[in-house]
């Protein structure tokens, strides 16, 4: 049996040497080697319950899952307090597609979505969170949202690094099925964004721009350059309103998520900003922290390295995604109106690339009941509201293959999206502006 | 020859051919294209931000990094490609291991029986040192020695 170096209470031991049978047992292996790897000190109690899970797709290539959560499932062990998860790889009502893409979807990638969602059912996804799959499980229309202090077991990098930085919880950057197994024990080990010094900046980041950055460029200097360690932004604040303004949420979000897939950031403070930022001040910083200094040229310079990796340059995209993470309820009615206009403009009655704006299914139904007349107009536009990952779209070898395009960077480092900023983006999309 | 000493999070002696990312190996965006065949015998990583390993194989071999970055499916991606014998068989950790990496590893000893030796610790000289196409020996104490 595995030694633990780790303290454990009796009924952690118990657990880890079999008391409540083999799966409980590997379980807590899993965990406590887990945790002893980052020399945590103990296991600690999960006190926000509800969980967020990364893995929302049913791929038939991930094959270590079912089994596993059959072995769960069988010994009757289940997540009490439930759990969100991110995005259905599929929507093809709303999304255009080939019969073919569809089919190579449906049953060759994702072959198994129904029957992983019998397993999540099974596993503790409620009736209600079954129809609200998103990555922004911390937005109100989703509604999984932790207190300033509480500690979670959450995956999926940019909702992590959301919950740390702008609701102040304590989350690892846990990874999938981890996530799961914390979630059923109730235990996480504590080690790093759980305890104080773990979240103390080891890098000053010093904003020098002349305006106010793309949130996905600045996340995706600072991700780059900090890899997994901890920033404190300065000069930022002088740009964004205070929270809970809705355009800091969203701004701060994408921020996150590109700072956690460039690299792999799992909690910034934002001077003026964010919650132990505007308590604790430049004291968060570690005596001896490095400096990096983010001025337009930087802005550009890393905005500029982005690899084209497209057959030819100049290619029609036959795609725009915006909304990677979803995008909030301002967002989406920004976008849609942004585009809207833009058509009026150029006299166009239609978008020149397939469209998809990607928000919450929570968020998407109260703009089409608030907003009926924009929905449908965005509609007849061919811009499609919808609620899939782009990038499990995208995974699929025919539709990946063709140009795309995309306002995010978490969408761009992990396809062959091409990143343009959204003015420059809306442009191509009303067929003002080509790829070059 | 040069010998380096890290931490053991598990070994074995083994003796293969290094392939080395000087920046941090994103695990979804490396091993998604090749996972996503059935039929694959290798991952060729398909990261486009990683100009060090672009299109390398990575499979069996011995796989020096900084740390893992990159979406937190990394972890189950890891544990998925061990299961299909298609993971690198050492992961050599110039930093502290990542939670990612961790999970993942972990979850391949531990669930999955595959043995995935995880030394970390192993210090910046180590990555300037190691090139791909070195072999690399390895001892069960986290003794690392460039041949």
């Amino acid at each position: 049996m595995y030694q633990p170096k780790m303290e454990l209470t009796d009924y952690q031991r118990g657990l880890l040497e079999g008391k409540e049978g083999e799966v409980v047992s590997k379980m807590m292996e899993v965990i406590v080697r887990y945790g002893d790897a980052f020399s945590a000190k103990r296991l600690a109690k999960i006190t926000h319950g509800k969980g967020h899970f990364v893995t929302s797709f049913g791929i038939n290539l991930i094959t270590p899952l079912y089994p596993m959560m059959k072995e769960i499932i069988d010994d009757g062990l289940y997540i009490k307090d439930g759990f969100t998860l991110d995005p259905r790889p599929m929507d093809y009502k709303n999304v255009k597609a080939s019969l073919l893409e569809q089919l190579v979807s449906k049953y060759f990638i994702y072959g198994k979505q129904k029957e992983y969602e019998e397993l999540l059912s099974k596993i503790g996804l409620s009736d209600e969170d079954k129809e609200n799959f998103s990555c922004t499980c911390y937005l109100k229309q989703v509604g999984n949202i932790p207190k300033e202090g509480d500690i979670l077991s959450w995956a999926e990098s940019s909702a992590v690094v959301y919950a740390n930085s702008v609701l102040g919880a304590r989350c690892n950057r846990n990874s999938g099925i981890i996530e799961m197994f914390q979630s059923i024990l109730g235990f996480v080990p504590q080690f790093g964004f759980l305890t104080d010094e773990g979240r103390k900046a080891t890098w000053k980041v010093v904003l020098k721009t002349s305006s106010l950055p793309p949130a996905q460029i600045l996340g995706s200097a600072i991700g780059m350059k900090v890899l997994s360690d901890v920033p404190y932004v300065v000069g930022l604040d002088k740009y964004l309103p205070l929270l809970p303004d809705e355009e800091t949420i969203a701004y701060l979000k994408d921020f996150g998520a590109a700072s956690a897939s460039n690299g792999s950031v799992g909690l910034y403070h934002i001077e003026g900003i964010t919650p132990e930022a505007r308590r604790e001040k430049e004291n968060l910083l570690v005596p001896d922290y490095k400096e990096y200094v983010i001025d337009d040229e930087e802005i550009n310079r890393v905005r500029d390295s982005y690899p084209v990796i497209w057959k030819k340059r100049d290619a029609k995209p036959k795609k725009a995604f915006i909304g990677c993470p979803h995008l909030t309820y301002n967002q989406l009615k920004k976008y849609v109106v942004w585009i809207l206009d833009e058509l009026e403009k150029t006299k166009r009655k239609k978008v020149c690339i397939d469209t998809v704006l990607l928000a919450s299914p929570g968020v998407i139904k109260e703009f089409s009941t608030k907003e009926r007349d924009l929905y449908e107009r965005a509609v007849s536009s061919s811009v499609c509201i919808s609620y899939i990952c782009p990038l499990m779209f995208v995974d699929n070898p025919l539709s990946g293959r063709k140009p795309m395009i995309t306002n995010s960077n978490k969408l761009r480092t992990y396809s062959a999206c091409r990143y343009y900023d959204d003015s420059q983006l809306i442009d191509i999309i009303v067929g003002k502006e080509r790829c070059r | 020859m040069k010998k380096f000493k890290g931490r053991v999070i598990f070994s074995e002696d083994y003796q293969g051919e290094a392939v080395v990312s000087k920046q941090g190996f994103n695990t979804l965006a490396s091993c998604q294209k090749s996972a996503l065949i059935k039929t694959s015998k290798k991952i060729i990583v398909s990261d486009q931000n990683n100009s060090d390993l672009y299109k390398k194989n990575i499979t069996g071999k011995i796989l020096c990094l900084p740390e893992t970055i990159g979406s937190t499916t990394g972890g189950m991606i890891i544990q998925t490609v061990a299961e299909r014998n298609l993971a690198p068989k050492a992961f050599l950790f110039s930093k502290h291991i990542d939670p990612l990496a961790a999970s993942g590893i972990i979850l391949a000893n531990v669930w999955n029986k595959v043995p995935i030796i995880a030394i970390d610790e192993l210090g910046e000289e180590f990555l300037k040192e190691v090139k791909t196409g070195d072999t690399v020996k390895i001892t069960s104490d986290g003794e690392v020695i460039i041949q």
